[in-house]
Order: C-alpha cells, then sequence, then structure tokens
C-alpha cells in the first residue's frame, strides 16, 4: 500500500509552489486579456467588411484555430526568434504564442456576438438618426457584449487550462514547478495529484460562474 | 380634389423623381416620381414584393437608390452622382428628418418603453435627459402607453410595442413620418390601437407616406393613393377614385383580390 505524504512534497518548497501559482494565473490572466484586446481589435476590423482586412485576418484566426496550441508554443520558443532575427526570452515567447491563441478564439466570439443582433435593431439605430459610432455605443454593442460574456468566460477557462502546456518551455508554471518538484522528492503521486487539485480549486469556481451566465442569457 | 397640375410647389415637402433601386441584376424600383405635400397622407398600396417597401427605404436612405433624385426641404440629392449622397455625420442628420415605424417595430430590446423613446433625443439631437425624459413622457402618454414606461419591449405586446415605436419616431420632430407595414406582424386584435394612432397623427397634420395592406385605412385616412406594381406606379390619386373607381385594370384585380377576402 502507497503511503500518501504530502507534506514531503510542500515542506521546503514552498517558495517554488507559489512562484509556480503565480506563474500560472499571471499567465492565464495576461493571456486572456491580451487575447481578449486582439479579439475586440480583429472582430472590429472584420466589421468593416474590407477584403485586404478581412482576408489576413482569417488566414490568421485559422492557422490558429487548426493547430495544436502546444505546437504554436512549441513553434514561437524555437522558431519564431530564428524567423524574426530578434531573441525573445522564453517567457514572452510562449506568452505571445498563448495570447494569439486566444486572440483568435475572442475575434470569433467578438465578432458573433455583433453580427448576432438583429437586423431591425440596425435599421432603427440608423432610422432615427444615429451615426455608425454612435449606433455601436447605444444600441449593438450593449446587447453583444452581453451574448458574449458567457463563450468569452469558457474560453478563458480553457486557456487558463492551456497554460500547463508552458511546461514544455521550461516557463516555471504551476505544471513545470510539479516537474522540478518531482526531480527533487521522487513523489510524482503526491505532486501532480495536488497540482490537479490546485487547477480544479481555480477553475470550479470560474466555469460556474459561466454557467450563470449562461442561463441568465437564455432567460 | 387635387390633381398634378394645381399642386402647389410652395407646399412640397418631399419629391422624388424616376427614383430606381436596383439589386444587381433585379429592378426593385424601376423609376418612380412623386411628390408628398405638407400635411398630405400618402398611402402605398400594391401586391408583395411590388417595390413599394424598398421604395420607402429609399426616401430615407436605409435603402441607397441607384439613381434619381430625391428632394426635401433646402437639399436635393442625385443618387446618379455619388457624391451629392451624404454619408457619415451628414447621412444621419439626413435620416433624422424621416421618423420611420417597422414592421417588426424593432425597439431597442435593452432599453425600457421610455428609454426606447429617449434615445434619439439624448444621443442624437443631445437634449437633456430630463428634457428627453419630460418630453418621451408626453409623446407617451399621446400614444396611450404612460403607465408602461419602464417595461421592457418583451413585456409588451405588440400592438403596446408598435405604439412606443411610433412615439420614438415622433420624439424626433420628423418632417415626414414614414410607415411599413406597420400592422402586418400585429395579432388582429390589435391592429385597430395603432391604425388610431395614425388616425390622431394624420388629423393633426403630420406628413405621412403609408405602405400598407389595410385596404380599409388608405381608403378613410389617406388623402393621396398610390397604387405600385413591379416596381412602378401604375395608378394613382386620391382614394375616392383609385380604390374605388380606379382608371387601371391592373388597380382593379388587385382591389378586386382585397374585397373577395
Amino acid at each position: 500500500m502507497y503511503e500518501w505524504d504530502f507534506w514531503f512534497v510542500i515542506d521546503g518548497y514552498d517558495a517554488w509552489w507559489l512562484k509556480g501559482l503565480l506563474t500560472t494565473i499571471a499567465y492565464a490572466v495576461g493571456t486572456v486579456v491580451g487575447g481578449l484586446f486582439l479579439g475586440v481589435i480583429c472582430g472590429t476590423l472584420l466589421l468593416l467588411n474590407r477584403v485586404w482586412l478581412t482576408v489576413p485576418i482569417h488566414i490568421y484566426v485559422e492557422i490558429f484555430r487548426c493547430t495544436p496550441v502546444l505546437v504554436q508554443i512549441v513553434w514561437f520558443y524555437f522558431a519564431l526568434p530564428i524567423v524574426i532575427d530578434v531573441n525573445l526570452p522564453a517567457w514572452l515567447a510562449a506568452g505571445i504564442g498563448l495570447t494569439l491563441y486566444m486572440g483568435c478564439f475572442a475575434t470569433e466570439i467578438f465578432r458573433g456576438g455583433i453580427i448576432s443582433i438583429d437586423k431591425g435593431q440596425w435599421q432603427a439605430a440608423r432610422a432615427i438618426g444615429m451615426t455608425y459610432f454612435e449606433m455601436m455605443r447605444h444600441i449593438i454593442l450593449p446587447q453583444a457584449i452581453r451574448r458574449m460574456v458567457p463563450p468569452f468566460v469558457n474560453q478563458s477557462v480553457i486557456q487558463f487550462k492551456n497554460t500547463a502546456l508552458l511546461y514544455v518551455v521550461a516557463v516555471p508554471d504551476l505544471m513545470y514547478t510539479g516537474y522540478l518538484v518531482v526531480a527533487e522528492t521522487y513523489r510524482p503521486l503526491e505532486v501532480y495529484s495536488g497540482v490537479a487539485v490546485a487547477y480544479f480549486i481555480m477553475l470550479y469556481p470560474l466555469t460556474q460562474w459561466g454557467k450563470k451566465l449562461e442561463a441568465r442569457r437564455d432567460q | 380634389m387635387t390633381s398634378d397640375a394645381t399642386i402647389d410647389e410652395g407646399k412640397v415637402k418631399l419629391r422624388l423623381d424616376n427614383l430606381k433601386k436596383n439589386y444587381g441584376e433585379v429592378q426593385a424600383v424601376r423609376g418612380v416620381s412623386l411628390a408628398v405635400k405638407t400635411g398630405q397622407v400618402m398611402a402605398i398600396i400594391g401586391p408583395s414584393g411590388c417595390g413599394k417597401s424598398t421604395l420607402l427605404r429609399c426616401v430615407n436612405l436605409l435603402e441607397e437608390p441607384t439613381s434619381g433624385t430625391l428632394e426635401i426641404g433646402k437639399s436635393r440629392i442625385d443618387f446618379s452622382n455619388k457624391r451629392s449622397t451624404p454619408t457619415g455625420r451628414a447621412l444621419a442628420n439626413f435620416r433624422a428628418q424621416f421618423g420611420m415605424v417597422f414592421q417588426q417595430f424593432d425597439l431597442f430590446q435593452h432599453l425600457s418603453a421610455i428609454q426606447n423613446v429617449m434615445i434619439g433625443m439624448t444621443v442624437v439631437q443631445r437634449k437633456s435627459e430630463k428634457d428627453a425624459r419630460t418630453r418621451a413622457l408626453v409623446l407617451l402618454e399621446r400614444v396611450g402607453l404612460r403607465e408602461i414606461q419602464d417595461r421592457l419591449p418583451k413585456e409588451l405586446s405588440g400592438g403596446q410595442q408598435q405604439r412606443v415605436a411610433i412615439a420614438r419616431a415622433l420624439a424626433m420632430s420628423p418632417e415626414v413620418l414614414l410607415f411599413d407595414e406597420v400592422t402586418s406582424a400585429l395579432d388582429p386584435e390589435l391592429v385597430g390601437e395603432v391604425l388610431d394612432v395614425m388616425q390622431t397623427l394624420a388629423r393633426e397634420g403630420a406628413t405621412m407616406i403609408v405602405v400598407t395592406h389595410e385596404m380599409a385605412f388608405a381608403r378613410d385616412v389617406a388623402d393621396w393613393v398610390i397604387f405600385m406594381e413591379n416596381g412602378l406606379v401604375v395608378e394613382e390619386g386620391p382614394p375616392q377614385i383609385v380604390m374605388v373607381d380606379p382608371a387601371n385594370a391592373r388597380t382593379k384585380t388587385f382591389l378586386a383580390r382585397y374585397h373577395r377576402q
């Protein structure tokens, strides 16, 4: 019978764990916020319906949607510095990759939210003499944002979990810290169980919140 | 009754000349000329797909006409010349001269009844919140809906929504009111309350263009009736003539179909 000893993998490593936890949270928040910005910008540009804007944005979105995020992180870490001939630190290269990944989904969520608003709302806003900007600000966005929030929260949960992939490029996130602690303690059962529990504790409230938003939208 | 020869040019509020609208190969409006005088109620009737709604949407540039001219007040737009067609803020200001009411009401779903009436005044006319609210209350009172001012559109009946939509259009003090089959989406028992409001507006001297399938309304309230078919005006005149004793055979056929129903 295996004897579990969680204290063994915590004691003496608490500073590592704290750093790993904060790194994971920082990447999750940073890449979600960055991706949101990117999504709002790309989504807005798509709405302008200019071919020279929509074609490159669609190419970007499809490339990032149709390649595994693990491949993207590895590519940004190993290949990007050579392609652009700039030496990027690992944390930045990986962060750019994850942000672009989030950005492509945020673009679709943003655009989808806007075009889901009934045509009648647009024509009624135009008919009372609103400019495009006034219509967006007062009529379309207030309604569209309500519809964007639930899918955006869901995508953020997925993004949060994807940060664990940072471990392949040795960014000291929660998962990579686990790998280091295992190397020191030879206690993978405690370490990886603990890591799983830590992710769960952080993400469960977020998914519940997402469900609540979803339910409110359907009312 | 008025005939073309006796139209007092000084009183013409809106004039369309040879207006055309193509969608690719499809000619929806194939050259319509008409003049609407101040205080006139013009009804446009005709079979589905005859171009009457498209024509109405061309008047306030929700659709951009392909060619022809439009005059209202001092402004004249020649649609063959793209540079004379307004864009941006000028286009928004042009549209604000018209109040439009739609078949599906199209109230702003996230705003209460009174906010729907106020938003054009606060955003477009930049009135203060207080002034806008005061005027919105007067208008809601006028369409008989002061009590439901704080309800959201989804909490209102179709007839109530449409009356709020009329108040929203009136709030902008438009030169001309455009009605696009405003009772077609309503349950039969709710049609009357909307037509009553429109009839009151007509009596009070509002200039109105009414695209409608309500033949009784066209006959009783309009003072000029236009019958359209295949994107063209087939016949026009006072309702006593067009609707009772039309000269054109196609008008007769159309009206006969209605009377039979």
